[in-house]
């Protein structure tokens, strides 16, 4: 830190360190938040900036490292240590009780509560905190009738009211209306005015561009960059750092390569004006006026931030779920005839494969053995089926077969799925998709919580797939990937395709723009 | 027979005969507001009525025998609550296990006690003074056992408790939403493991009464589906610890009639009633409106896992 900073941190991490199996979630995180200070945390969705505040707010102990809270060693084993040293958190989904009344919620927050009557006496403390911090609340209204704005806010008082002093906020703005943000924004500088700290998690660069003292950008768990906003801040410095961009030469030198070859192959997967309407009314849709073509041969990877209707497009190509409007094509005609057909079995019958993005819940039945999953996707088909039996010798062959070719590590074709690793559930998955070369491949984060090993054999059989002149759509939050395998990228941001452009071309730091919603 | 002594006694009756379905529905809308689904009440009764005779016969004191049936009640939730809450099976596979369990186990007990009627059993009181009053003395205030003026008094406790302390709100925020409890740096399993006891304690003291005061003596089936009618109870009260007592005596009300007119009227039409009742508030609570106003707790029956969503 500056040695002239004359203040001692408030919160201080150094060499934070989290696996999961098969992922290093957070790879020896230093941060230092000081009073009186925004700390903005940036970085894309898989960054691992939920998990430094899970360690933050004591959800989730770190492997190594260490912590110190105001000069003083700090070791959280639950959310309750955090609070009583005044960490507050402002998670992305709220801990709120629907079904309660604000007063209520806070109350439930609220460690001194009396027993009897517990909300009537925090009422003058939240007439105080409403008129300190412009924080305008309904104790007697019940939360599920409130704005997401609002109950942000019940979080915000709530966390105040606890007596918080760092206030730990995860993704606040990606619910807000943007006059809600300037309100947002407005409460955290009275709180960092009066010497308290915020963390502030983000992906969005225009905001913490506005709101930061500091700027941490965390890549893969690691922190690779720290800009000061007395130093000035620069959208485009902080893209190139969210984004990466070591690997923009080498998938250069492959696109141009294949691009011509490409070019001349059919258009296997066509998307048309294709609309998904969002369950609640309130909203827009989930998925609006997406176009977009695969040829044979091609990867397209979708990218930008999850929630801007990767899920659903993925549904609507996989069947999963009918079009509100708008046709998908595969080889030129829409699977099934009429709309009482359509759903995943023309989607399968006319040669779509998916590998979904929950694969053991999604991907495999965990009960079912290992030979059982890997005839699922054509047990209504030959070899599988006779008539509407099934040809457990068949079954056996195949799986046997696609074991071996796979590389699948399973005591034997008979094991239940569930009892396999991540790696070789993905490789089941895989076996059973890549068989009979599909046409069109969709696979939604195909290699998340995978080692080295599977990871590069999961790339190196959707590379496969496509040689073989599929059509792969690839929907993944890692942007390295997205860049190394695609031959074209596609942005999705607030259900639309904003931009496509060829990997080979793609610059990060327009790619971080685009999906951080910030037109170039 | 007079319409109004009909009604008199048919009230009267209805109290009585709802008593046991008070004590058990209060227990369960306990625990289900803290999330948790206790199937198991028909055995919890049947261990608290054989447990409480056993005890009321041997020691001579019918309170002894409340206080065992209670104690009976509460052993039998234990294990729903172990096997729901800590090794988070199926609470409802577990709830209908405990109700097996107990039938057979308080058949098992209770053989040497079959056909001896309980020497002194408890006896019924008349309240001073308000028995006194015109139709509602005989009504309500004659010939009833305390341990129906204590369902009603233990419903306004249950309500106060649940609406208006802390304990209560946290509790049925275990039941709504235990993620958002767990965030708050409170624990979510002992205040289940505390809500499923005191509703093991209830059913146990609704099984007692019937054994000890309603009809002192012991067989095999005497608890005769009372505890799924209590089930059907506390959803028809929408978990609400006031409603359970209109709610109660409405049902109690049913079956009185059915017995006194059985000879005018087909008695089934009015013991199916209640069940009625209880699918029409199941519709009720469904259709949106109803859902998020009475709707039952939104984690019920989901065992809690840190982490999940």
């Amino acid at each position: 830190m500056n040695p002239e900073e004359p203040l001692q941190p408030r919160l201080s991490l150094r060499g934070i360190e989290k696996r999961y199996p098969g992922v290093r979630a957070l790879a020896g995180v230093d941060l230092d938040v000081m009073p009186g200070q925004v700390h903005a945390v940036l970085g894309e969705n898989g960054a691992g900036k939920s998990t430094l505040m899970h360690v933050v707010y004591g959800l989730v102990a770190p492997d190594e490292g260490s912590m110190t809270w105001e000069g003083e060693p700090l070791r959280l084993r639950s959310p309750r240590e955090a609070i009583a040293r005044g960490i507050g958190l402002v998670a992305q989904h709220f801990h709120l009780v629907e079904r309660h009344t604000v007063a209520e919620n806070l109350a439930l927050g609220f460690p001194d509560a009396p027993f009897w009557r517990p909300t009537r006496s925090l009422l003058p403390r939240l007439q105080a905190a409403a008129e300190r911090y412009g924080l305008a609340l309904d104790p007697g209204a019940q939360v599920r009738d409130l704005s997401p704005g609002e109950r942000q806010r019940v979080e915000i008082v709530k966390a105040l009211m606890q007596g918080a002093r760092l206030l730990v906020l995860d993704e606040p703005t990606s619910v807000l209306t943007p006059a809600e943000v300037d309100a947002l924004f407005a409460v955290l500088r009275r709180f960092v005015a009066e010497g308290s700290s915020v963390v502030f998690v983000s992906h969005k660069l225009a905001e913490v561009e506005v709101l930061a003292d500091v700027v941490t950008v965390l890549r893969r768990g690691a922190v690779v960059g720290r800009r000061s906003a007395a130093d000035g801040l620069d959208r485009r410095d902080l893209a190139r750092l969210m984004v990466g961009r070591d690997l923009a030469a080498a998938v250069a030198d492959r696109g141009r390569a294949r691009a011509a070859a490409i070019a001349a192959g059919p258009v296997r997967l066509r998307l048309t004006d294709v609309r998904v309407d969002a369950p609640g009314r309130a909203q827009g849709p989930a998925l609006n006026v997406a176009s977009l073509e695969v040829r044979g041969g091609e990867i397209v990877g979708i990218a930008g931030v999850a929630g801007n209707g990767q899920s659903e497009l993925v549904a609507v190509v996989a069947g999963l779920r009918a079009p509100s409007a708008g046709t998908v094509e595969v080889d030129g005609r829409e699977p099934g005839s009429g709309r009482r057909r359509r759903g995943a079995r023309s989607q399968v019958d006319a040669g779509v494969a998916l590998v979904p993005e929950d694969r053991t819940k999604v991907g495999v039945v965990g009960d079912l053995s290992v030979a059982r999953n890997l005839a699922l996707r054509h047990a209504h088909r030959r070899p599988f089926a006779r008539g509407m039996w099934i040809d457990w010798q068949a079954v056996g062959r195949v799986s046997q077969s696609a074991v071996e070719a796979y590389d699948i590590a399973t005591p034997s074709t008979g094991t239940p799925a569930r009892l396999l690793s991540g790696g070789n559930v993905q490789k089941v998955i895989l076996a059973r998709e890549l068989d009979r070369d599909p046409g069109v491949v969709v696979a939604v984060h195909p290699t998340y919580g995978l080692d080295v090993a599977a990871t590069s054999q999961t790339h190196e059989r959707l590379l496969a797939a496509a040689g073989r002149g599929a059509a792969v759509l690839l929907v993944s939050e890692d942007l390295d990937e997205v860049l190394s395998l695609s031959d074209r990228v596609a942005v999705l941001s607030g259900g639309r395709v904003v931009a496509t452009m060829a990997a080979a071309d793609a610059d990060p730091e327009a790619l971080g723009l685009a999906m951080a919603g910030v037109s170039a | 027979m007079d319409i109004d002594v009909l009604v008199v006694a048919t009230i009267a009756r209805a109290l009585a005969f709802a008593t046991p379905l008070l004590w058990a529905a209060l227990g369960e809308v306990i625990a289900e507001r803290s999330g948790v689904v206790n199937l198991g009440v028909e055995g919890m009764m049947a261990l608290g009525a054989v447990t409480g005779f056993a005890v009321a016969f041997t020691t001579g004191d019918v309170w002894w025998g409340l206080a065992a049936a209670g104690l009976a009640g509460m052993l039998g939730s234990l294990l729903h609550a172990f096997v729901a809450i800590t090794l988070r099976a199926d609470a409802y596979v577990s709830g209908l296990s405990l109700t097996m369990l107990g039938l057979g186990l308080s058949a098992l007990i209770g053989r040497a006690w079959v056909g001896r009627p309980l020497p002194d059993p408890m006896r019924t009181i008349d309240v001073p003074w308000l028995r006194e009053l015109p139709l509602l003395g005989p009504m309500l205030f004659q010939g009833q056992y305390v341990l129906t003026y204590a369902a009603l008094l233990a419903a306004v406790v249950a309500w106060a408790m649940l609406f208006h302390t802390r304990g209560g709100l946290v509790l049925r925020s275990v039941g709504e939403n235990p993620t958002a409890v767990d965030a708050a740096g409170l624990h979510v399993r002992p205040v289940r493991y505390a809500a499923v006891l005191i509703g093991g304690l209830l059913a146990g003291i609704g099984g007692g009464y019937l054994s000890l005061a309603y009809r002192p003596s012991w067989g095999e089936g005497m608890v005769n589906g009372l505890g799924w009618i209590a089930l059907a109870l506390a959803i028809f009260a929408m978990w609400h610890p006031l409603r359970v007592i209109v709610a109660g005596l409405l049902f109690g009300a049913c079956f009185t009639l059915a017995f006194r007119l059985q000879t005018v009227f087909p008695p089934e039409l009015l013991t199916m009633l209640p069940y009625v009742f209880t699918v029409l508030a199941l519709v009720f609570t469904a259709w949106r409106r109803g859902r998020l106003a009475f709707g039952a707790p939104e984690a019920l029956g989901r065992a809690y896992l840190r982490g999940e969503r």
